[in-house]
């Protein structure tokens, strides 16, 4: 049939709006500002390699720790009744859908000297703690913000897994910390990868949570490209140099994640 | 009327990918026929149904309906119904709304439009059923809502992609002879497709046997059994023993090293042959008072028979007897001259020998050994 | 083990609602000065100010009119273009998916930044545009066609390619057929499609500020005020908006509850 046709107009759309942008950051990476052709953009990212291996630093920290957090929820929900099952995932998506930058305020007025857990510390007579304006901070942004999408493709594959896999491996003789070793783990390995690569990606090119959580000092990938369009440092040529470093970056990193998953990425099937 | 064919195929050839599925095909069915389309997954029987019904377009050749060309007539433009393979009742409408799709879209009353479904429901045992969600019907009922609904159409011919395939054993015996019933009461031709060979010869009129995208052998169900034009043939429909021959003359054949008397003629002299024998046309007999005798290897018990391979001289053949016989035993073969029916050499040749094993797939993984489960590491 | 389950899922459970239950808490502060942190009392006065506030109210127009122009184009462009998707080769259908996926996987930065380097450029060379709602609208599209088509795809999946030939079978038109059959089958994940994109319209904040010029959304307008002080009027209206998704969410679930309900009952039968 020609039911092929009937996808010529979003082709279209996405080649003017993904692929035509993309050629744009190239090109203005490897041009200056009277557009001739220059390396010099791609020299100047090394000079806030700094800031680059923060941002890897801190992202992966937050990748971490959602992992170690978001994995264990993922199984104890995976294992209720489906009713519950599906009340307790709409709990975890639910926060997702206020508004982003509103939940990191909130946790402004959390942190703050003045703020609300000071504010309790200090009333159980105990001592404040400077906790907004560290790196702490914005990774704690970082892991509230992302971890459902860390929970969410690990408990669609782990849903998934046949129980009768988990009894197999039992007959034959593992017990529950071989099962999760070497079975239950290893097949929810593409939920994790997709897992690793929700959280990561957001997390490594933010931008409002550093400057929200993290003040000026912690500055990251995000706050740079955002000070090459929008900011003092007007410099496209230089922000798509660096847009174009961590496209790359990411894709490495991504590529290396995938190595661990030689089955095709299953796992990311609900984003809702 | 009954002289012009009401769907012919002339030259048709399909190929999907660069992969041929049909080759130079040519079919003509007779109005109120009720034929078969019958071959293993892959033969292109499906293709050939689809090209009738519209939904596949050939490469090359034509399709005659009632010997008007149809070929560029799209699918809801032909007067052929189809009953797909799992149905496909629309899930959002209810019976009555299904079976009345066909009418509606044609611009039918409201008025006429209950008077055929009820009776189409009635016709196919589910009176009453006519507001139930399709959804909660069992296979049995699904598959004569899709009856049902094809039929209300009126179409001139009805076309069964494997209508049976998803039901039990006892339920498909039942449909079987309710096509069958409707399928003479209405008198529309039926072109019906499957890979059992047995609902084949039960049902048909005519039997198409197709092999590759092309056809191994068209004849009455009595025919193809009885008369299988090639090794492919003869294995595919029933059991056989297909033994390599020489015609020595009119009526003499040699084959397992001594000459058998036979009732085939025509055949050149000396012309090589294939040599096909029902398992359950062989007698046993003492080992000393036949020329061919061997060694019981296994014996298998089959309810109304026992099946028998016996090793003569290295050839397994297989028997059906209602005697056990004990494995080890030495056992006599013999033959009547109608028991041995001779084929004409084929492509199929030697490619369907003894019964060291029943299936095509035991067989070459028995043969390659290893080497696939490498190939899949 | 039981036990220890409970208190984990509550303990991260308390870490994701924290700061939503301090937003919702301080909407009803009935605070004079603008602490956010300080408790003084129970008010409505912020929801009736949010009403009376004539910058916010033109933000939260912006975006909802964005929302609604974005959902609806994106979901008969990306509806079509699952259809369409559905029907390609292998080949050509991996080169288009990875298109799609680019901007899920994608930065949202890069993704906005892009975007804008392509509407500056398109600005500057037709003359004297400037950035706004077109090009906001335009954006929000784009980000909201891959999530359209990926919620619709599962569902043409699950259809029985043979419905579309049946009703043709029976005497519908090609277009006919796929109004009568293909929609209400699908239409299950066109419509999770459509809230999904006004949602994430309604949401987004990266890839707007990149490219509204000087039009503001709520989301921006928020982040506007984020660098000075927030008045809780924004806790009102996120209270609000909150709200209203929880809604549009419990529909989506509630769909789902049926639809797999009635899955579940055709297993049986």
């Amino acid at each position: 049939m020609k039911a092929k046709s009937a996808a010529a107009p979003y082709a279209v759309w996405m080649t003017i709006f993904i692929v035509v942008p993309m050629v744009l950051v190239v090109i203005f990476a490897f041009t200056d500002k009277s557009g001739s052709f220059t390396l010099k953009n791609i020299a100047e990212v090394g000079q806030y390699s700094n800031v680059f291996l923060r941002s890897i630093w801190l992202g992966a920290v937050a990748t971490a720790i959602s992992l170690l957090l978001g994995y264990p929820l993922a199984q104890i929900i995976s294992h209720i009744s489906p009713r519950r099952q599906s009340v307790m995932i709409m709990l975890v998506m639910l926060p997702m859908w206020m508004n982003f930058l509103l939940r990191t305020y909130a946790w402004m007025t959390l942190l703050e000297d003045n703020g609300i857990i000071n504010n309790l510390l200090a009333s159980f007579g105990l001592g404040r703690l400077h906790l907004i304006n560290t790196q702490g901070a914005v990774v704690l942004g970082m892991v509230y913000n992302y971890i459902p999408y860390m929970i969410l493709p690990i408990y669609s594959v782990l849903t998934k897994i046949d129980s009768s896999v988990v009894e197999a491996a039992q007959d034959l003789g593992a017990n529950r910390v071989q099962v999760f070793s070497k079975v239950i783990f290893p097949m929810s390995m593409p939920g994790v990868i997709s897992g690793i690569t929700m959280v990561f990606v957001p997390a490594v090119s933010t931008f409002i949570i550093s400057k929200m959580l993290g003040g000026g000092a912690n500055l990251m990938i995000g706050d740079l490209i955002d000070m090459q369009f929008l900011g003092s440092a007007y410099n496209p040529n230089l922000g798509s140099a660096i847009s174009l470093v961590l496209m790359v970056l990411i894709l490495i990193c991504m590529g290396i994640m995938h190595q661990f998953d030689d089955g095709e990425n299953s796992g990311g099937g609900i984003m809702v | 009327m009954e002289n012009t064919p009401i769907i012919s195929l002339e030259n048709i050839a399909v190929s999907f990918d660069g992969e041929v599925v049909l080759k130079d095909f040519n079919l003509s069915i007779r109005n109120g026929e009720f034929v078969t389309l019958l071959g293993a997954s892959g033969c292109g029987k499906t293709t050939t149904l689809r090209i009738i019904g519209g939904f596949v377009k050939q490469d090359t050749g034509d399709v005659f309906f009632n010997g008007k060309k149809i070929n560029d007539l799209p699918p809801h433009k032909r007067e052929v119904n189809t009953i797909f393979q799992k149905y496909a009742l629309f899930p959002h409408l209810n019976v009555y709304d299904n079976v009345a799709f066909g009418m509606r879209v044609h611009g039918k009353s409201e008025s006429q439009i209950k008077t055929t479904v009820n009776e189409m429901l009635s016709m196919v045992n589910l009176n009453g059923f006519a507001h139930r969600n399709v959804n909660l019907l069992s296979g049995g009922q699904q598959q004569r809502v899709a009856i049902a609904r094809a039929l209300a159409n009126e179409p001139k011919v009805l076309l069964l992609d494997e209508p049976l395939g998803a039901l039990d054993l006892k339920l498909r015996k039942d449909m079987q002879v309710e096509l069958k019933k409707i399928q003479q009461q209405t008198g529309i031709t039926f072109v019906f497709v499957t890979h059992d060979q047995e609902e084949a010869l039960s049902m048909s009129d005519t039997v198409v046997v197709m092999d590759k995208g092309e056809i191994q052998q068209i004849g009455t169900p009595q025919d193809i059994y009885n008369e299988p034009r090639n090794a492919f043939v003869a294995d595919f429909i029933g059991e056989s023993n297909i033994l390599d021959g020489v015609m020595h003359e009119d009526y003499l054949v040699e084959f397992a090293r001594h000459p058998f008397k036979c009732v085939d003629k025509g055949f050149q002299a000396n012309e090589p042959v294939d040599v096909v024998i029902r398992p359950e046309d062989i007698d046993v007999v003492e080992p000393d008072t036949s020329h061919l005798s061997g060694t019981v290897t296994s014996v298998n018990f089959k309810g109304v028979h026992y099946e028998i391979i016996v090793d003569v001289n290295g050839f397994k053949w297989m028997i059906q007897s209602t005697d056990y016989q004990e494995v080890g035993n030495r056992i006599g073969l013999s033959l009547q001259p109608d028991d041995i029916h001779i084929m004409h050499k084929s492509e199929y040749s030697g490619m369907f020998g003894d019964y060291s094993t029943f299936s095509d797939e035991m067989d070459e993984d028995s043969q390659n050994g290893g080497k696939e489960a490498e190939i899949y590491e | 083990m039981k036990a220890i389950s409970k208190i984990y899922a509550v303990l991260i459970f308390l870490f994701l609602y924290a700061p939503i239950v301090v937003l919702i808490v301080f909407s009803f502060n009935d605070s004079t000065t603008m602490s956010r942190s300080v408790w003084s009392g129970f008010s409505i006065k912020w929801y009736l100010k949010l009403f009376q506030d004539g910058m916010l109210l033109s933000a939260l127009r912006n975006t909802l009119v964005i929302a609604a122009v974005a959902a609806l184009v994106s979901t008969v462009l990306g509806t079509a273009a699952a259809i369409g998707i559905g029907g390609m080769n292998k080949l050509m259908k991996r080169m288009v998916m990875d298109v799609t996926n680019l901007p899920m996987v994608n930065p949202e930065i890069v993704t906005g930044v892009s975007l804008m380097l392509l509407f500056v450029f398109v600005a500057k060379s037709m003359g004297n545009l400037t950035l706004g709602m077109f090009s906001l609208i335009l954006a929000h599209i784009t980000f909201c066609l891959p999530y359209v088509i990926l919620s619709v795809l599962p569902k043409l999946r699950q259809m029985d390619p043979h419905l579309y030939e049946a009703a043709q079978d029976l005497g519908c038109s090609p277009i006919f057929a796929f109004f009568k059959v293909v929609l209400p089958e699908i239409m299950p994940g066109v419509v999770t499609g459509m809230i999904m994109a006004f949602t994430l319209s309604i949401d987004d904040f990266v890839i707007s500020y990149f490219t509204s010029g000087t039009t503001q959304t709520l989301p921006i307008f928020i982040y506007s005020m984020t660098r000075k002080r927030i008045s809780p009027e924004i806790n009102a209206l996120s209270t609000l908006l909150f709200g209203t998704i929880i809604v549009l969410l419990l529909i989506i679930n509630f769909r789902q509850a049926k639809d797999q309900k009635a899955e579940e009952k055709a297993e049986e039968a």
